[in-house]
């Protein structure tokens, strides 16, 4: 590309802010971020206080209660916050034989790609405000399934960077299993979405949710319910959570891939986990539970419902949205303390010789189902 | 604007964030040396020189994983176009699909996906 093409494109760019809506655009985008990203900061701390009073529930113990501001206890709520402070402030110690480099931006790597998929969810309808129409997803592509797979896809480089970069076998071990895994029940999580794909025949993210309409019986778990069980499983598989927690068995590799991480670094893969399980939870109740949809309530009337103020709508519906999240977040945590953990040949074996064959025969069944009913 | 703009804020935002959290844990917090403090934890093993060569187990599981990686590729934009398609693209597919489960079924019988 010549110097004038680069300088024609230049004031092509600066000639695109005459364009009132485009400036709309970035600003909204801008607060749009601003307020996910927030979100994201929120859930590791809300994560860590339910995953320590959740399990005290089930097994009658009372768990963290302690924490709070002045006489008011508030359940421990803060007792996640203390903890982070304390970790922030905790010495850095980087093993002597550590990739120094590496070491350090491992963790930035693993961030990335999930804060990337976070933004790219639809999280309500689109309002309308001050008479322009503004979509209530950050990244709004049309090959969204396809950008989601490509970018969650790079997770794998934060994990195996950081195992490497440790000098330590644990840490090694650990950054290997883990990887291996994620690249195995991909596949399967890939496959379980394409019956989806046919059925609604869209790659898009938000048109999967306007397909899939209010009614609950027209939703993906019930036109796709293997596709479900499937995705469901590679759901925990993916985030390396129980029962597929092998690339942090305590008993075998101390604590993983980030066995010599700590203080903030560490606060960042810890960030990095629970945002993938969050963006999980989200893509899973797009897909098969409608999204944003309120059951049985369609979009025009909520609205009129909510007296055709559209950022009300669009309110109620993130608010589903995050309800039915909420949902699976705590499926997460009912699982691990219900499920004892896999060996490792096992998990391999479920999903190379099981969810891989089902996937296909659910991709070939539900073609031939659809191909019967219209052509 | 292009849809993908964002991607480059994000970039450049992980960038910003997760370099001021490196920074911070390395500002933050006390500083002192210890020759074993510093050491790799071995739980009191003797270290092992990992800068060596080593054998990689999950080798094959990458490979086959790119194989089967690209093909669910395929298969999306198979199924995005499905109903213009028609039977024409089924079948297409289905011969498609029937070659792959055959290299399938061989790379089970040859005993790539087992694990000790």
């Amino acid at each position: 590309m010549g110097l004038d093409a680069l300088f024609n494109q230049a004031v092509e760019f600066y000639n695109s802010f005459e364009m009132n809506n485009t400036i709309v655009q970035i600003i909204a985008s801008i607060i749009k971020f601003v307020v996910v990203f927030s979100l994201c900061l929120q859930i590791p701390p809300i994560m860590v206080w339910a995953e320590r009073r959740i399990p005290a529930l089930m097994q009658r113990r009372r768990g963290p209660n302690r924490v709070g501001i002045g006489p008011w206890r508030l359940y421990g709520l803060l007792q996640s916050a203390a903890d982070a402070v304390k970790l922030i402030w905790k010495e850095e110690v980087v093993p002597d034989g550590a990739n120094k480099v590496f070491y350090q931006i491992a963790p930035i790597f693993g961030l990335f790609p999930t804060l990337l998929i976070a933004m790219a969810i639809p999280y309500g309808h689109s309002f309308e405000a001050f008479g322009y129409t503004i979509p209530l997803s950050i990244i709004s592509v049309d090959v969204g399934f396809l950008f989601i797979f490509a970018v969650s896809s790079l997770g794998v480089y934060g994990v195996t960077i950081a195992g490497w970069a440790s000098n330590n076998k644990y840490s090694l071990m650990g950054s290997m299993r883990a990887s291996a895994q994620m690249i195995s029940y991909e596949i399967p999580l890939g496959m379980s979405l394409i019956p989806i794909v046919i059925l609604y025949g869209t790659l898009d993210l938000n048109e999967i949710v306007l397909a899939q309409g209010s009614n609950v019986l027209n939703w993906g778990i019930v036109s796709a319910p293997i596709s479900f069980v499937i995705f469901f499983i590679c759901m925990f598989a993916e985030t390396n959570r129980a029962p597929f927690d092998l690339a942090e068995g305590e008993s075998e590799i101390v604590a993983g891939f980030h066995t010599e991480f700590n203080s903030a670094k560490f606060a960042l893969f810890f960030l990095t986990e629970y945002v993938a399980m969050f963006v999980l939870s989200c893509l899973c109740s797009i897909v098969f539970f409608g999204g944003y949809q309120v059951p049985f309530l369609p979009y025009e009337t909520l609205l009129e419902l909510c007296g055709g103020i559209t950022w009300i709508a669009s309110a109620v519906g993130h608010g589903f949205l995050l309800l039915k999240a909420a949902f699976f977040m705590w499926t997460y945590i009912w699982v691990r303390w219900t499920l004892p953990r896999f060996r490792y040949d096992q998990l391999m074996a479920l999903g190379w010789k099981f969810l891989l064959p089902l996937g296909l025969a659910n991709v070939f069944v539900t073609a031939l189902y659809v191909a019967i009913t219209t052509f | 604007m292009n849809p993908y703009l964002p991607v480059l804020g994000v970039f450049l935002f992980a960038l910003v964030f997760g370099g001021i959290m490196v920074a911070l844990s390395a500002f933050l917090g006390p500083k002192k040396y210890g020759k074993v403090k510093h050491q790799p934890y071995e739980c009191g093993v003797p270290m092992v020189g990992l800068r060596d060569k080593m054998s990689v187990k999950y080798y094959m599981t990458a490979i086959l994983f790119i194989l089967f990686d690209i093909e669910t590729v395929f298969l999306y934009l198979w199924a995005k176009s499905f109903k213009s398609l028609g039977w024409f693209g089924f079948i297409e597919v289905l011969v498609f699909l029937l070659i792959l489960v055959a290299g399938y079924i061989y790379v089970v019988r040859r005993g790539a996906l087992k694990w000790d």
